[in-house]
């Protein structure tokens, strides 16, 4: 595996001339009326770890099952490895999926469900069982070889879900939503693992989730979808700093969102009307007077404080909720017109006399911390 | 919990007890103590089992009515032909009745509903009426030969009625149900994403309902084919009305012993090695059940 060039490092993805491992190309997928999948392209390169990231119903796993060859597109293609996979059924196609529910056999052993593809492949029973074993010690589960998958916790369930799913050494993993049914410790040390496994095996993993957290710190990309289509994709920083809509802003963190329209274009700094103020953002190209934007804030780029702050962008008000959350703290800050703004900012140690509750104070970001979207 | 709890759960318990103690302890008792006396012609037709000879209890336990089974070849041969043919009925029920009941598991909701109600629709007519029906059917000038003729896929009339393939037919046809509603309630939970796992796995369709779905529906299958197997053990309408002369089932001969000879305490003898031949099988299958239980 010394050879592998991680993804990660690469970033195939910013060379024109790569080729793409997993080709899609217009596809779509309607249910009666609905489109689950709304004419979708997406190009994922090989060692990639892709995240598909939207909310329920956004049509991320109808994605997945097409490419799995559990549903047929409507229309578009999709090519894997160079290798058209219209008409081709899901056990002959060179991916494995892994459920969300695990979809573990009940009826067998661990060690017989990891084994399952290897025997259906027609792999001899000494050599299916020796790979079996050598999974099993990857995922950390060599003693539970002949347990039943219900005498397991959830957190080694999927990791024999993972493991029956790696080992066909499938060319591309399908993972639909991995961690959605593990608590929230277990999530946070078993996104690393996997993590481990893909850069030590070198598969391309597509992910599915909702969780954009997890998403932030699993991929390589993320490819954000709303209502069956991508909305935007782009490595998580640019995800999270430059957001091409309001919908990627708003999905990704949190943050707020004031709509205006363009007031005049100045060579370097741009002033947006909203009904809280003027807000002075960097310019963007190809902007007119008078068009309606909307001027995204991240909570964290505000600062708080009881005196007049010195920054491009100010306003005040008063203090309606603090929420702790050890690290930092979320303020909900009142403005003059009634209009509540998320605010965090970082805990120091023992902060003699933290802004609490109705206290009066000033906000402040400089207009780098603005991102106008126009969509 | 109070004080009533604890007699309000006693008086809940107490009620299928005593119904058990009723309707299954006592009649059970009393055919065991028939099958232990001595026949005799008066009303009832069978000697007490015990009485006072100047002033001493005398007990008057028989075993000829067992020993007699054992001579005469007719109640062993009965026995194992009820077997055999409760076997070939309960195998060809789930032959037919699997397939039945996976197509209306797979079905979408509203249409499972209807094929359900189906299902159970002969039930809405007497059980007596649904056998007469198949005589007029299987008989040499019935519907069944007359379109076979017609359709000239036979020159002969079939000869069904009063053969054993009759009373197959009549079996598997009262039956099914029993065992397309378990099997059902067992299909229906079965998880899509495990055959998708299986078919993701390289596996073909064929051998993903090989490997998941029928050893998953094992439970499914051992609770169907019981409810077929034991009672068509002692099934007595059925051959008495579609089988012929050589149709030999206990549960005719039982009827027989009973009703034609007036042989009470061996025609009990008869229902006691029944129950004990049954629960062998009954027992099989529960062990069965009880491993697939675990899955």
């Amino acid at each position: 595996m010394g050879e592998t060039i991680l993804a990660a490092e690469a970033r195939p993805w910013r060379e024109a001339t790569q080729k793409p491992f997993v080709r899609i190309r217009g596809i779509s997928k309607l249910f009666g009326d609905l489109a689950a999948v709304d004419d979708v392209s997406l190009d994922i390169y090989q060692g990639e770890l892709f995240c598909l990231l939207g909310g329920s119903g956004c049509g991320k796993s109808t994605l997945l099952r097409m490419l799995a060859g559990f549903e047929t597109p409507s229309k578009g293609h999709i090519e894997i490895d160079g290798q058209e996979m219209t008409g081709i059924a899901a056990n002959l196609r060179p991916t494995n999926m892994m459920f969300q529910s695990y979809a573990l056999f009940p009826h067998m052993s661990v060690e017989k469900n990891v084994a399952y593809g290897l025997l259906r492949e027609g792999v001899p029973k000494t050599e299916a069982m020796a790979r079996t074993a050598d999974m099993l010690s990857l995922v950390k589960l060599e003693g539970f070889a002949r347990r039943r998958p219900q005498q397991l916790s959830g957190g080694q369930q999927q990791r024999v879900a993972l493991a029956r799913s790696l080992i066909k050494q499938p060319k591309l993993l399908l993972l639909d939503e991995p961690l959605g049914a593990l608590d929230k410790k277990l999530r946070e040390e078993t996104q690393f693992e996997l993590i481990r496994i893909q850069e030590d095996l070198g598969v391309t993993f597509i992910v599915v989730t909702h969780d954009q957290e997890e998403a932030m710190t699993l991929s390589t990309r993320i490819g954000v979808m709303d209502r069956g289509r991508i909305v935007q994709v782009g490595e998580p920083r640019q995800i999270y700093e430059a957001p091409d809509t309001k919908f990627v802003a708003d999905f990704i963190g949190s943050v707020n969102i004031f709509d205006g329209e363009v007031d005049a274009a100045a060579p370097d700094m741009m002033r947006v009307n909203t009904p809280e103020g003027a807000i002075l953002c960097p310019p963007l190209p190809g902007l007119k007077a008078h068009q309606k934007v909307h001027v995204a804030v991240r909570p964290e780029r505000i600062q708080l404080s009881r005196g007049p702050i010195k920054a491009a962008n100010t306003l005040q008000g008063i203090v309606d909720e603090v929420a702790y959350m050890g690290n930092l703290s979320v303020y909900r800050v009142r403005l003059e017109g009634g209009r509540c703004l998320k605010v965090t900012a970082a805990n120091g140690l023992h902060e003699e006399n933290p802004i609490t509750w109705d206290e009066a104070v000033h906000i402040g970001w400089s207009a780098a911390a603005s991102t106008v979207l126009t969509k | 919990m109070s004080g009533g709890g604890k007699w309000g759960r006693r008086f809940v318990i107490a009620v299928p007890n005593i119904w058990l103690i009723l309707f299954f302890m006592l009649p059970f008792l009393v055919v065991l103590k028939i099958s232990l006396s001595e026949p005799r012609i008066a009303i009832p037709p069978y000697a007490p089992l015990w009485d006072w000879v100047d002033g001493a209890l005398r007990f008057n336990i028989n075993f000829e009515n067992y020993a007699y089974m054992w001579e005469d070849s007719l109640y062993i041969n009965a026995y194992l032909s009820s077997l055999k043919i409760a076997a070939i009925s309960t195998l060809l029920a789930l032959f037919i009745g699997y397939p039945m009941a996976y197509y209306i598991a797979r079905s979408p909701e509203p249409r499972r509903s209807i094929l359900l109600l189906l299902v159970v629709l002969p039930f809405w007519t007497s059980f007596l009426l649904r056998v007469y029906a198949w005589i007029g059917i299987l008989k040499t000038k019935g519907v069944l030969n007359a379109v076979l003729l017609r359709a000239g896929i036979i020159d002969q009339p079939l000869i069904i009625l009063q053969t054993d393939v009759a009373v197959y037919i009549g079996i598997v046809y009262t039956y099914l149900p029993f065992l397309i509603l378990p099997l059902y309630a067992n299909l229906v939970k079965l998880d899509d994403t495990l055959l998708e796992a299986s078919h993701d796995l390289g596996a073909s369709r064929i051998s993903s309902f090989f490997r998941i779905t029928l050893p998953l529906s094992m439970p499914g299958i051992i609770a169907g084919s019981m409810l077929v197997f034991i009672p068509v053990i002692g099934e007595f309408v059925i051959p008495a009305l579609l089988g012929g002369p050589d149709t030999l089932m206990i549960g005719s001969v039982l009827w027989d012993e009973y009703f034609k000879n007036r042989d009470w305490p061996v025609a009990s003898a008869v229902a006691m090695v029944m129950l004990v031949v049954m629960i062998i099988p009954i027992m099989i299958l529960r062990s069965a059940q009880n491993k697939g239980a675990e899955i």
